[in-house]
């Protein structure tokens, strides 16, 4: 495999036992051979042990032993494959609604959604509901899959009126990219292959197309934004005056020679150098980790962003986010909870509850006071200090925050800024 | 016109460089647990990268089973002294000695087990926060479900149905007295890519990467080096053979393949054309289905 150029596209599967998920990860997997003879060997083994015919694919995705033993996906797990194209990282999680924020997990980082949707069955809640999770979370490309043809004869008329179904209900939600795809994961029609059984749809089959989205664009190229990780001192030989601001590049592009300012203190300098081991750099961009150096002295830690002078973030303490709740305890009224939010922390306050969505309506309801798992609404949060941000429809990095339970130390709650 | 994308090998590096500076900044006596295999390697290359024009600001840690390649100590001590790196050695052979572990007995005994114990004593007596490793999460179902930044509880246990959620890129690693985290800055390399990673970087490996020749027994599957620990069965024999690793653990346990694949090319062109994982030829995963998990939750690596 060629690795000059191949990129790296994250995507999500949501679903549950029934329409059919693991086993279409599973024929992602053996028909792109990405699965091993042991490990082939040990679910033909399964398989036959449960009194399955042949293989089950649906086998490969097993994880932990309550997984296995009860036979569905509780949390995200993760699974890889590499085609001569590109390196794929799949977050399959659990479809049903008690596990929610597990969805939301796995959607944070991904470029591309799958949804699946049961010929049989059309547009159901569900697909309702992982539609909205992939629009809330702004995955760029969403990729419906029209799974089971072969239980409904291959028929065109029935994969359309589930786009058209699909296409109503989803006309409100903010989706940049969508398509859609009849397959059979059961049989591998369109999954790798193309299918003979439909020759009526003439574009590609998934692993094409999951090859060929366009990526490189889901990444803002626009607003400069380096959240400060750490500041390196060397203090030795060679390196005894060098400050560094070490980071990763969370969008945009910054050159050497860039006013930059530095927030939130406003402090305005160039950047003299971008360091990285290998070498220095003319430029970096998003997601870069790099360590940049400046031409003035100033006074730059952790938490701090360093931003183009001409494009600066929103600076507030009070923002409205659309928040997931994902923990078991229930939020406290006016309680504080700690803010991440890039590189930054501080306390923060749950200040208001403006609305709630009813995760089946998708309709949004008023009556809420608590906020429990799995619960997503829209509230306002005050933080004891600024937090400089862009909305999370702009930028996935600087638009995120997640809640801290101080008496727990578990993540309450991840955000949206609004 | 230069391209504003990067590819999936450097994107993957600088998702473990930024992981490496979370840990720094999020712990207060974070640790590299150093096994001298592969993946722990690339992880402290990545740590040089990370901290670059600093150095690793953390020690490394070996858990010495005292069943040992002799090639990879080498490997270890000629390493910390070249990056002017601290060592802290785990010896399972005191915790034996001390009777906190017994050993098991018989032709397939091995000290893989007993190693939870050394490493969470090793972690409390140091008042370790935070041990980086080197896991994947390709290797094995159990690890599938791992985080970046891994909550263990005061006695060293994973709860995998219960860790918390971890979004974004945003890293949670908040703990009580007494508890600590591991962390996998490369959780999302696969075996291919490790290899991939190394050739590019030309970094170095033990020996025992490469094919060559050495004396063996063929057990479970796999060729099993033969050493003063080894307890032969009634009708093993030894025999030499041209082979090499593809992972690195105990002496006892870490069985070889046939391989004439002697220079970092040819191992990428053989570890491309494999139809095993490189965990087939661990006699530690193959005791149940479930083995990795359960030692997992009692604090395994």
């Amino acid at each position: 495999m060629q690795i000059d150029n191949n990129q790296l596209l994250r995507f999500t599967t949501a679903g549950s036992v029934d329409d059919g998920k693991s086993t279409l990860i599973g024929r992602l997997l053996y028909d792109s051979k990405s699965i091993f003879e042991d490990q082939l060997r040990a679910i033909e083994n399964t398989s036959r042990r449960r009194g399955h015919d042949g293989i089950d694919l649906a086998l490969f995705t097993d994880g932990l032993r309550d997984e296995r033993e009860q036979g569905i996906t509780i949390d995200v797990a993760y699974r890889y494959f590499t085609t001569p194209k590109r390196k794929f990282i799949i977050a399959d999680t659990p479809g049903h609604i008690q596990y929610t924020r597990n969805m939301v997990t796995g959607a944070s980082t991904a470029n591309a959604a799958i949804i699946l949707v049961d010929a049989r069955h059309g547009v159901i809640e569900q697909t309702k509901r992982h539609a909205f999770i992939a629009s809330l979370l702004q995955i760029p490309h969403i990729i419906v899959c029209v799974n089971k043809m072969d239980l409904v004869d291959f028929n065109e008329e029935v994969y359309s009126k589930v786009i058209k179904e699909f296409e109503e209900f989803s006309s409100k939600f903010m989706i940049k990219d969508i398509r859609f795809i009849p397959l059979s994961a059961l049989l591998g029609d369109n999954v790798v292959n193309r299918s003979k059984n439909m020759e009526w749809y003439q574009e590609a089959p998934l692993l094409h197309t999951l090859e060929t989205l366009h990526i490189s664009s889901d990444i803002n190229k626009i607003d400069a934004r380096f959240p400060v990780q750490t500041v390196l001192r060397p203090q030795r030989e060679g390196f005894i005056d060098y400050r560094g601001y070490a980071g990763r590049v969370s969008s945009g592009v910054f050159r050497t020679g860039d006013e930059v300012s530095v927030i939130p203190s406003g402090l305005t300098s160039k950047i003299k150098t971008i360091d990285t081991f290998d070498g220095e750099l003319e430029e970096a961009y998003a997601p870069m980790s790099v360590s940049i150096t400046l031409d003035d002295d100033i006074d730059i830690s952790r938490g701090d962003m360093i931003v183009r002078s001409k494009n600066l973030p929103e600076t507030s303490q009070d923002i409205e986010v659309m928040l997931c709740w994902l923990n078991r305890t229930p939020a406290k009224p006016k309680a504080k909870y700690t803010i991440m939010h890039t590189s930054n922390e501080q306390k923060a306050i749950i200040k208001e509850i403006i609305y709630k969505i009813d995760i089946n309506t998708l309709k949004s309801k008023s009556d809420g006071t608590t906020l429990c798992m799995n619960d997503i609404c829209k509230v306002k949060i005050r933080t004891t200090k600024p937090l400089m941000f862009d909305s999370y429809r702009e930028n996935r990095t600087t638009g995120s925050i997640i809640l801290i339970d101080d008496a727990t130390n578990e993540t309450a709650a991840a955000g949206m800024i609004v | 016109m230069s391209k504003y994308y990067l590819n999936y090998l450097d994107e993957l590096e600088s998702e473990a460089i930024y992981v490496l500076r979370e840990v720094w900044v999020q712990f207060q006596n974070p640790v590299i647990l150093f096994s001298g295999g592969k993946d722990s390697i690339v992880v402290t290359h990545l740590a040089r990268k990370a901290f670059y024009p600093s150095k690793i600001p953390f020690p490394l840690l070996h858990v010495d089973t005292g069943h040992n390649f002799p090639e990879t100590i080498k490997f270890r001590n000629d390493l910390t002294k070249e990056l002017g790196l601290e060592l802290l050695v785990g010896s399972v052979q005191k915790s034996i000695d001390q009777g906190r572990v017994t050993e098991e007995k018989g032709k397939h005994a091995t000290r893989n087990a007993l190693q939870i114990t050394t490493l969470l004593d090793t972690i409390e007596e140091n008042k370790i926060d935070c041990a980086i490793g080197g896991g994947r999460r390709d290797e094995e179902k159990a690890r599938a479900k791992e985080r970046f930044f891994s909550h263990r509880d005061e006695f060293g246990q994973w709860d995998p149905k219960n860790q918390r959620p971890e979004l974004w890129n945003i890293f949670n690693g908040k703990y009580f007295e007494g508890e600590h985290f591991r962390a996998f800055p490369i959780s999302n390399w696969t075996e291919m890519d490790v290899w991939n990673y190394i050739k590019k970087e030309q970094i170095e490996i033990p020996s025992l990467y490469y094919a060559h020749e050495r004396k063996v027994v063929w057990r479970s599957n796999s060729w099993i080096p033969h050493s003063e620990f080894l307890v032969l069965g009634e009708k093993e024999e030894v025999l030499i053979k041209k082979i090499r690793f593809r992972t690195l653990g105990d002496i006892t346990i870490t069985g070889g393949i046939e391989s004439d694949a002697d220079t970092l090319e040819k191992i990428v062109d053989e570890v491309a054309a494999m139809r095993n994982t490189e965990r087939g030829n661990r006699s530690d995963d193959k005791r149940s289905e479930t083995a990795m998990e359960d030692r997992k939750r009692q604090g395994y690596f």
